[in-house]
């Protein structure tokens, strides 16, 4: 099943406060779609959303123009899988028991492990390169491997398409670009498609296919990377003056910020020297 | 390929946890303010045709020690509940008022119905826990997020001590209530008889049963509230069985035994600490190491207050309290 996921004229908050105003959009099958957007714009709230974590106040989402709000639960979640924030590490949980708990919706009461657990947990483990630490409890990892647990656990539930909600935060850069890259070579390995929120504007720009910049619960505009990134929607989405460079090692859009200090007093020859995209 | 539904020691654990029942039967068959030996035990019970004093000693401690055992499980197995739906390593179905509730109904029996027999005080003290952690639960879930761990344990708090006070206002104008309450107040297995067997069973069973039915989801459940969503437990439904379940447990066995404290938050830490956290385990080996603590205090009661007895609620205070302790300095905190 391809599983295409529409979201129809949405808007969704936390009780009375509303933080999705209107959103319509399909999310590109097979590719990597990073949202962006500045902080309280509703990024992690669009992805909950579409996550069924929680209802819309109006409008749907859909899976292949069926509402996912009246899928079953456990159906659902062998289709789509969502990696939150932060979820909470049980106290002395091993890496395998925690990854094996991805494997929730394929088990029922009388129905134990199966063949098929035992290949998919193996499977994620070796995929994020955490083999060696099945047995060690997850307290003893750094937060880079920590984070490869999560998402081997994701993997084991083997779903077609897979949120992330910020999965990068709180890592220093090398296993930022590490994740990402992981990511990466599980979209080319299975065609996975992958949606996620990203806070760093640079590293979305080189790994998204396809980006969604959302502004106060809206959404303004979406695309390839190179398409839309420029300084005017840099400064409209995130209210920043900025030079857009192009990545010297992926040729794709880069952002450099505009701040008030270090700031070249000659900007026009500024503007000049750097290569505008 | 590795074991990734236990840990690989599991065989030896059981069997070790198997002799540990089999020496605690025998200890609370043999042991008490009478020592039988070997032979009496055989005796009491293997040949009812035998007549003896201590044959009849033996036959009384079976019932005892049935009960007991069933107590035990209940308390460990509700704590273990408790402690997976509340995200609190501490809690214990005390927390959602449990046992609060179930004195004061057993007050309010006493007080106005006159309460006389024993089966009617135990009805009244299951539904005095029920309702109120009913109460608890949906106090709990209002507002923002449903049922967090949080909100359950304040409303739990606020609830209890307003029972409590309640408890007190009716008892202590009626001396006579307050003498009876008293009785029930202290936990002890040693009330347990035939009827409160067959009481408990139906309710022991429905409890267990629903338990290990939920433990998958309350494996996912730990691992967060979007978490397990994100993986198809329907959370609110889950909270609500595995503390029903609790209630249940703990409800029936505080009605025929009294307040039994610590055994509900021992069983399943110890269990913890050997084990690690799958639920799976944990609920089984819970009720096994409940029914193990409870029976070897219920031992340990009747031995050091011989010739009469030493109530099994005051013993497992006693003996808990210090490996709580020990418990705390040892198991690592949470970053």
């Amino acid at each position: 099943m391809p599983g295409i996921m529409k979201v129809e004229h949405v808007t969704s908050g936390y009780g009375e406060q509303m933080i999705l105003n209107d959103i319509s959009l399909e999310i590109p099958s097979h590719q990597i779609s990073i949202i962006i957007g500045a902080n309280g714009c509703g990024k992690s709230t669009l992805l909950k959303t579409m996550a069924r974590l929680i209802h819309p106040t109006s409008g749907h989402v859909t899976l292949n123009n069926k509402p996912i709000t009246k899928m079953a639960p456990k159906r659902l979640a062998r289709v789509l899988g969502m990696l939150p924030q932060s979820p909470i590490v049980p106290e002395g949980i091993t890496v395998s028991d925690l990854v094996g708990r991805g494997r929730y919706p394929y088990q029922s009461f009388m129905k134990g492990w199966s063949q098929d657990d035992y290949e998919a947990v193996a499977e994620a483990m070796e995929m994020m390169n955490i083999t060696e630490f099945a047995d060690r409890p997850i307290d003893e990892l750094s937060g880079g491997q920590r984070q490869r647990v999560w998402i081997a656990m994701a993997l084991a539930q083997q779903t077609d398409i897979l949120f992330l909600d910020e999965p990068t935060t709180f890592l220093d850069i090398t296993y930022q670009v590490e994740i990402l890259d992981l990511l990466t070579d599980l979209n080319r390995k299975f065609g996975t498609t992958i949606v996620m929120v990203l806070h760093d504007i640079n590293l979305s720009a080189r790994y998204a296919d396809y980006l969604f910049a959302l502004k106060q619960g809206r959404l303004v505009a979406e695309g390839k990377p190179a398409d839309i990134v420029t300084s005017d929607l840099i400064h409209q989405v995130f209210n920043l003056r900025c030079s857009i460079m192009v990545d010297p090692v992926s040729g794709s859009p880069s952002v450099v910020p505009i701040g008030r200090h270090h700031v070249r007093e000659d900007e026009d020859e500024l503007a000049t020297k750097l290569e505008w995209v | 390929m590795k074991a990734m539904h236990g840990p690989k020691h599991l065989p030896i654990l059981l069997t070790g946890a198997l002799i540990l029942l089999v020496a605690c039967i025998f200890a609370s068959l043999a042991f008490g303010s009478r020592t039988i030996g070997w032979h009496e035990l055989l005796d009491g019970l293997f040949r009812p045709a035998v007549q003896s004093y201590e044959a009849d000693v033996v036959r009384q401690r079976i019932v005892r020690t049935i009960f007991s055992l069933m107590c035990g499980a209940a308390l460990g197995v509700a704590g273990a509940l408790m402690q997976s739906v509340t995200r609190n390593p501490i809690a214990d179905p005390s927390i959602l008022g449990v046992n609060t509730g179930a004195a004061l109904a057993v007050v309010i029996g006493l007080a106005f119905f006159n309460l006389t027999s024993g089966t009617a005080t135990i009805w009244f003290a299951l539904i005095g826990a029920l309702v109120t952690a009913s109460f608890v639960f949906g106090i709990g879930s209002l507002g923002r997020g449903g049922a967090t761990p949080l909100k359950l344990v304040l409303a739990g708090a606020a609830t209890s001590a307003a029972l409590s006070s309640l408890v007190m206002a009716l008892m202590i104008p009626r001396s006579n209530v307050m003498d009876r309450f008293r009785f029930w107040q202290v936990g002890s297995v040693g009330a347990g008889n035939i009827d409160s067997i067959w009481t408990f069973f139906p309710l022991l069973a429905f409890g267990l049963l629903t338990a290990l039915i939920v433990a998958p989801s309350l494996n996912a459940l730990a691992l967060g509230e979007e978490m397990a969503r994100s993986l198809g437990v329907r959370t609110g439904l889950v909270k609500l069985l595995a503390s029903m379940a609790g209630v249940v447990l703990c409800g029936a066995a505080t009605a025929l035994a009294g307040p039994i404290g610590f055994i509900g938050l021992l069983a399943p830490h110890v269990i913890r600490l050997v084990i690690g956290p799958d639920e799976r385990i944990l609920i089984p080996m819970s009720a096994m190491a409940g029914a193990v603590i409870l029976t070897f205090s219920d031992v340990i009661g009747r031995w050091i207050g011989s010739p009469g007895e030493l109530e099994v609620g005051i013993v497992t205070a006693f003996v808990g309290a210090p490996t709580l302790i020990f418990l705390t300095m040892h198991v690592k905190g949470r970053e």
